[in-house]
């Protein structure tokens, strides 16, 4: 993973710990965890996602992109956002 | 006729009758001046001491208690009103009793004399009453039927001590309040503690529908009345005569809610529910309309244009209270002393901003349309079950749950991938759509988000059973029932009983020395709408189909047809940035918190930081910032 990506991860994970499980533990999400599934994103949540994606990483989401594969987790924030880069 | 604070101390064991201090009885009294600012009045003797705080409604001359029999046998206390007071008073006096007022509290006495302990069921109005009966030596304590007077009560030392509001019941303690952890989970879930249960350890409420006797030593509780839905015998009479029932019913209702020796006024939403009232009011009464409003400065929660509406259609003579979302925070302390409650949403403090406005008009009693969305189908959360059921029969299906978009336009989500997005909020317990609690699951489970903040301490001190103490409070008979009744039910005995009709309702309304009076709650109409068939109540997504379908023609089309608003204040706007004073900032530092020990001030940290930040906090965000601050807040005004 590069230095960028590395970057990238750390500002998502940071940002869901912080604004959603509420701590600064980094135990308390893998990057695998559904933030579907496990209830941490609500509906607003998710449109939140998306205006910090688009305010931090410049990453503007489409209606079309609006799917669970491609926004439920932290590995597949960065999956969608390679995507979106290269 | 009197909306007032009752107290009482009475002796539970039949050796040791001491004098209950008349001091105290007064000091008790005194912290309802609110509730009754007329006029006030102590009795003690032996075992036996009752106080009363007065506003004078009707028979401003001749209401005065406590109020006893002709020969002293029976004495009582009584907040509220029994609005059939007159039809009983003529039945009794054809049974040869003699009335010395012309009050509803009398009446209450000759009934007891009459009727003994079924003398509640003839009774129709709002009451909370305590009754000594010195011949039986035995004490009764009843509440009218869905909870509108508030009654509390504890047991200590041997005596039973009894008041209209929890603070009230603080000058005859021995002990200090303490906090009761578990109906703090409760309110957590349901937005109320599951009764009798309250904030506070071992105070109770009488419940909605209940008399406790107390005699010979011992407590026995009755449930007299409770909602009872049976729809077989209606479905042979049509749609259009049990519209014209209701309607005659809700006018009745109406009618005998004006009785009164002041002026009556009536609250308007802008809703179909005030709407209908202040159009009964207007079409088969001759008081002059008297019409009070809310308005928001967020225009998101202002429903000006449809009160405007109806106050041309009907040309009353209307007040408004602009509130701004900077008062809310302003008045959130003295709504919670109120309340003596936590509460998860802000929207009770507008309303106490709303009967100060009545009282400083000079008013005494508003007529006020709660109750309307439980006995007839009208919110929300009955058409999220509906089709939450219809997509349960196919759970895979992605069509199905797209009417939850209909509900919900504000969701704004995607157009594709919405369907598992939707089953995340709306898709708890699908696979067990026929669940006792199937309507209720996805709102406990949005709320229940707030326990994450709670400290590891209390987590671990909780037994985890809210849920299993709920379910255990509704009766068994409840499976039984069309599973629409099933969530009316539910409604009515959680959300409305414990918080609409407690800390929106009469909480706001007496701190301003106002009496709310509900017609839709009027036990008649109630019984009645119990056996309407759902599918009349709720016709597809077609929210209180029957009431629209009765009151139709005296209001607009706009009206009857708009989109349904509920009734909601600034959140979390009001509780966060410029607005969230100091003063509200220091219950949530972390040297509070962590001196109450209730709620992890890290994780609490994160909250405000988020909040501060301007981010949009989720609803469950939002009640857990107001449910923390306003439990730090009645712990300092009721415990510290």
């Amino acid at each position: 993973m590069n230095e960028v990506a590395v970057n990238t991860e750390t500002l998502l994970r940071n940002y869901i710990l912080e604004n959603y499980l509420f701590t600064d533990d980094q135990s308390k999400l893998n990057n695998t965890d559904s933030f579907l599934d496990s209830g941490i994103l609500d509906s607003m949540g998710i449109l939140e996602l998306i205006y910090f994606m688009d305010e931090e990483l410049s990453i503007k989401v489409l209606p079309d992109e609006m799917i669970p594969s491609n926004l439920d987790s932290i590995n597949n924030l960065l999956a969608f956002i390679e995507r979106k880069n290269s | 006729m009197i909306m007032c604070g009752i107290a009482g101390v009475i002796q539970s064991s039949s050796r040791m009758k001491t004098q209950i201090k008349e001091s105290v009885l007064s000091a008790m009294a005194d912290k309802l001046l609110h509730r009754g600012p007329d006029a006030s009045g102590v009795y003690c003797k032996a075992g036996v001491g009752l106080a009363h705080r007065r506003l004078s409604i009707i028979d401003l001359s001749n209401g005065q208690q406590p109020m006893h029999s002709p020969t002293g046998d029976i004495s009582l206390v009584f907040n509220g009103e029994i609005f059939n007071y007159i039809e009983l008073r003529e039945a009794l006096i054809n049974k040869g009793h003699q009335f010395l007022t012309q009050s509803d509290t009398e009446v209450i006495i000759h009934m007891y004399q009459e009727y003994g302990l079924d003398f509640v069921q003839q009774l129709n109005g709002q009451f909370a009453i305590g009754l000594w009966d010195d011949n039986n030596r035995r004490f009764v304590l009843v509440r009218d039927r869905v909870g509108i007077c508030p009654l509390y009560y504890t047991l200590e030392n041997d005596c039973l001590i009894f008041a209209s509001e929890i603070k009230a019941l603080k000058p005859a303690l021995k002990n200090r309040l303490e906090i009761n952890r578990e109906a703090l989970d409760q309110i957590f879930t349901f937005w109320a503690p599951v009764s009798p249960q309250t904030f506070f350890k071992n105070i109770f409420e009488v419940s909605p529908g209940q008399l406790i006797v107390l005699e010979n030593n011992k407590i026995e509780k009755y449930q007299y009345w409770d909602w009872q839905f049976s729809n077989r015998d209606f479905w042979t009479i049509s749609e259009d005569q049990q519209a014209q029932a209701l309607h005659e019913l809700l006018v009745e209702a109406t009618r005998i809610r004006l009785r009164a020796d002041v002026p009556v006024g009536a609250y308007l939403s802008g809703g179909l529910d005030s709407s209908v009232l202040v159009a009964m009011i207007h079409h088969y009464t001759n008081v002059p309309l008297r019409t009070f409003s809310l308005n928001f400065s967020d225009d998101s929660f202002d429903e000006k244009k449809y009160q405007s509406l109806l106050i041309d259609h009907l040309q009353t003579k209307h007040s408004r209270l602009k509130v701004a979302t900077e008062d809310i925070a302003r008045n959130f302390k003295q709504s919670l002393y109120h309340t003596e409650s936590p509460i998860l949403r802000t929207a009770p403090v507008p309303m106490g901003l709303l009967s100060a406005l009545v009282h400083n008009s000079q008013y005494k009693v508003v007529l006020t349309g709660e109750g309307a969305d439980e006995v007839l189908g009208g919110y929300d959360i009955f058409k999220e079950a509906k089709v939450r059921h219809f997509w349960s029969v196919n759970p895979d299906s992605n069509l199905r749950p797209l009417l939850l978009k209909k509900l919900y336009p504000y969701l704004n989500l995607p157009d594709k991938g919405q369907a598992a997005y939707l089953k995340t909020f709306f898709g708890e317990a699908l696979d067990e759509p026929d669940k006792i609690c199937f309507s209720h699951l996805p709102r406990w489970t949005t709320t229940a988000k707030a326990k994450q903040f709670y400290s590891a301490d209390l987590n671990d001190e909780l037994s985890g059973k809210s849920l299993d103490v709920m379910l255990n409070s509704l009766p068994k008979q409840l499976k039984n029932m069309h599973r629409f009744n099933r969530a009316q039910y539910i409604e009515s005995k959680s959300l409305m009983a414990g918080y609409l009709l407690s800390s929106q309702g009469d909480r706001m309304l007496s701190m301003n020395s106002v009496e709310g009076r509900f017609p839709f709650l009027d036990h008649n109409v109630i019984e009645y709408a119990n056996r309407i068939p759902p599918k009349y109540k709720m016709k597809g997504l077609n929210e209180k189909n029957i009431l629209k379908k009765s009151m139709a023609r005296y209001l607009t089309e706009e009206i009857i047809y708009r989109h349904k608003q509920p009734y909601r204040a600034p959140d979390m706007t009001a509780m966060t940035g410029d607005c969230l004073s100091e003063e509200l900032r220091d219950y949530l530092s972390p040297d509070e918190l962590d001196k109450q020990g209730l709620f992890d001030s890290k994780k609490v940290g994160f909250l405000i930081k988020k909040a501060d930040t301007g981010r949009s906090l989720s609803v469950s965000e939002s009640q857990a910032l107001i449910g923390i601050l306003s439990t730090q807040v009645v712990i300092e005004q009721f415990i510290n």
